[in-house]
């Protein structure tokens, strides 16, 4: 994770068209100060970041689903639950599914995971908009290189 | 069995909490109802998931941004039904 620009995925492990679902993973940082504030003396992966790489990796797949010509933007969180504390130096699985495809959203059910046990969940709705300039699309194209996003077809697509 | 627009009532007042009498067919489902696009969202995807289609709501939104068509022939519930009628039509077509 580099916390300070907010990409909270390391990798893309797996995306598979066919399912309609992707798994990466993400190593907390061992410092950051946002652990110095969440919380002093007991240093936690604040839950929304959980959600945010949730959303994160559902919108990979959604980049993927799209061949990178549309842009999913977070809209909704719902049935989010925590159910463990994640810690810095932590390696987390994320996994997210489509649950639907529908006109300009898309619904997903995503989960984090730590030692093949599910950390938090949630189902996730995301925008599907055009990119709104040719600079984002760009950079995007840049955090995609660093994720492992091949610009190729998937595997298992 | 029923209608379309009794399955997208209480598809609307379960979802935004809304008295299901307060419901008309002519109710607009923006203005008269208040749902904002965001709800509308989770409205559409109960819809597709009952009727088993798409909703095509960029393709309206398009057409309304481009004066094409009004609100009133999406939004307005008995609208919206007919429109739901044509699209599981044209699936089973």
């Amino acid at each position: 994770m580099r916390l300070e620009y907010f990409q909270l995925i390391d990798r893309i492990v797996d995306i598979n068209l066919a399912d309609r679902k992707i798994s990466t993973e993400a190593t907390v940082p061992t410092t950051s100060t946002i652990f110095e504030g969440h919380f002093p003396g007991f240093p936690l992966m604040p839950g929304v970041l959980l959600i945010e790489a949730m959303a994160q990796t559902s919108g990979w797949l959604l980049v993927a689903i799209n061949r990178f010509e549309r842009m999913p933007f977070l809209a909704a969180v719902k049935d989010a639950k925590f159910r463990t504390f994640v810690t810095p130096g932590q390696k987390v699985s994320v996994n997210a599914s489509l649950v639907h495809d529908g006109s300009g959203y898309a619904i997903t059910r995503a989960s984090v995971e730590l030692d093949r046990k599910s950390v938090c969940d949630a189902v996730i709705t995301l925008r599907i908009m055009d990119f709104p300039n040719r600079e984002m699309r760009d950079k995007m194209r840049e955090t995609a290189a660093l994720v492992g996003f091949s610009t190729e077809v998937p595997a298992n697509g | 069995m029923s209608s379309t627009f009794d399955t997208i009532a209480n598809i609307i007042a379960e979802t935004c909490d809304i008295p299901r009498d307060s419901i008309k067919p002519e109710s607009h489902a923006i203005n008269d109802l208040g749902i904002d696009s965001l709800d509308f969202l989770d409205i559409a995807f109960a819809i597709d998931k009952a009727f088993g289609i798409k909703l095509p709501l960029e393709q309206w939104t398009q057409e309304v941004n481009d004066g094409k068509a009004t609100t009133d022939q999406y939004f307005v519930l008995k609208n919206l039904s007919a429109r739901i009628d044509e699209l599981v039509a044209a699936k089973g077509a």
